[in-house]
């Protein structure tokens, strides 16, 4: 019986880990879900609590990072561990652009899907990680398909949308969810001796860029992240076509996070019934205060990382 | 043609209703209870079993889904769908459906570094299948009503009590029917009986 199990028709039974299949399909199970920022223990119980998918433990939130200002690194250890021993979902968390050790590092402590994020400050102002080299499948930010490109190139597992973190504002992750799915859209009217000059114009992979023709479809899900701070942003970047929502500062910025987290969970699943958003939304309190990006600093818009 | 529901709330949802599509039936994405009322079958995806079931609480899914699996109606779970039929949750004090006499661990195998896919033997299938492990659970424990349809490293992995069907992988992330197909055929006697 052992032996048939090993040898069946011919077809060796191997155990495959780290698979593309096995490190989209982890995405993919997070679809229709939200994935929250959090920041301890605590945080993390009252996110599942509320139905969170998954949590990115991190040190501070981005409108904290954003406040406080200096080099943001990958969290301390400690707080990552605390957060993977406090809840049962899925643990995510963030290291700098092209910071291979600390990618490393997450690797080695076993979260099961790490962020390189340009909300951390950048390690490398020119090369991303080569994620496909990892265990562990990655999410990148993307504002339009050449970037979204590049990084399944590289790697990357689930994409998101960049926005513009710690904002709490939803027109960046907005004009980047429509110019990618607008890319897209173009990408499979075009006849096959037209995908060449638009890989060249998106700086994408070619062998990308013809798959996603085939498909219809980018081959791994994309999530809105990046300035969602009430239930209806949640609902409309979902309505916009996101698979699903990173949500950041606006929990725990909020003044019921509880509260706050259970209603962006339902808002995402349900997000065409109207009636139940408008009663989400009404008992909510006050939402984080958002910024402007046109009074936001080219130098402190943390979309502009990324190469 | 039957109508198969996929329980629409969060997880693995496109993947399972291409599937449905791909056996020749009706796919239908349950969101609401009443929905429940025009399905031959219902599929429990793949996704987080936490936050299915927090919003099967909130929008009172619970008690629905066991009437309509009293009714002798097909009910198929993966992965978290698993976990949510399961009678029993290891290490845990909320069981949720208890529809299938086994016990599950969750995250069975490991974290997401530890996910793997692999070739098992299913009963009834006369070639390998390739089952899609992720955070998965496994089974134990089953009573005698449950048919044990694969082991994977002796625990269970794919089980039938009934009207009930589970599979610890992910059958949805492959272009491979043939175990849906046998959740069609359970669907379709049960509408020759009449059900």
């Amino acid at each position: 019986m052992k032996i048939a199990n090993i040898f069946l028709g011919g077809l060796i039974m191997e155990k495959l880990v780290a698979t593309d299949a096995v490190k989209r399909g982890m995405a993919q199970m997070q679809k229709g879900g939200v994935i929250m920022d959090v920041v301890n223990a605590e945080q993390a119980r009252i996110a599942e609590a509320a139905g969170a998918v998954a949590v990115m433990a991190l040190e501070r939130v981005p409108s904290d990072i954003r406040a406080a200002g200096g080099v943001a690194r990958m969290a301390d250890p400690r707080i990552v561990e605390e957060v993977m021993n406090a809840v049962t979902i899925p643990v995510m968390a963030k290291a700098r652009i092209g910071h291979i050790v600390e990618a490393r590092v997450l690797e080695a402590m076993g979260v099961d899907y790490i962020d390189e994020s340009e909300v951390l400050t950048p390690a490398d102002e020119e090369f991303h990680l080569l994620k496909s080299s990892f265990t562990i499948p990655f999410v990148c930010g993307c504002r339009d398909l050449g970037e979204a490109a590049r990084r399944i190139g590289e790697g990357a597992s689930m994409l998101r949308t960049k926005g513009e973190p710690g904002t709490g504002n939803i027109v960046e992750a907005v004009r980047h969810m429509r110019k990618v799915q607008a890319q897209v859209r173009k990408l499979t009217l075009m006849n096959d001796d037209e995908i060449m000059t638009e890989a060249k114009i998106l700086g994408a992979p070619y062998e990308i860029l013809k798959q996603i023709k085939e498909a219809g479809k980018l081959p791994v899900v994309n999530f809105a992240a990046g300035g969602v701070a009430t239930p209806a942003d949640a609902a409309l970047m979902m309505e916009l076509g996101a698979d699903g929502v990173f949500v950041g500062s606006g929990i725990f910025k909020s003044e019921d996070p509880e509260k706050f987290a259970n209603a962006i969970v339902q808002a995402t699943t349900y997000f065409t019934d109207y009636d139940l958003i408008g009663k989400l939304s009404k008992e909510l309190g006050t939402a984080m205060k958002g910024i402007d990006i046109s009074r936001l600093p080219q130098a402190e818009r943390m979309q502009e990382r990324g190469w | 043609m039957a109508t198969i529901g996929v329980l629409g709330l969060q997880g693995a949802i496109s993947e399972h209703v291409k599937q449905i599509e791909a056996t020749g039936q009706k796919a239908v994405i349950v969101k609401q209870t009443d929905q429940l009322a025009e399905l031959d079958g219902l599929i429990l995806p793949g996704g987080e079993s936490t936050t299915m079931r927090k919003l099967m609480d909130r929008y009172g899914f619970m008690e629905p889904i066991l009437q309509f699996s009293k009714q002798g109606k097909p009910i198929f779970g993966t992965c978290a769908g698993m976990v949510l039929l399961a009678k029993k949750v290891s290490g845990s004090d909320t069981a949720h459906l208890q529809l299938i006499d086994i016990e599950v661990w969750r995250n069975a195998f490991g974290r997401q570094r530890e996910s793997f896919e692999v070739n098992i033997d299913i009963k009834n299938l006369a070639q390998p299948f390739k089952a899609i492990f992720i955070r998965a659970p496994y089974g134990e424990r089953a009573s005698k009503d449950v048919e044990v349809l694969a082991y994977y490293e002796g625990k269970i992995v794919a089980a039938r009590q009934k009207n009930i069907l589970v599979s610890a992988f992910h059958p949805e992330l492959t272009n491979d029917i043939r175990i849906l197909e046998q959740f069609i055929d359970m669907v379709e006697e049960t509408l020759k009986a009449g059900v």
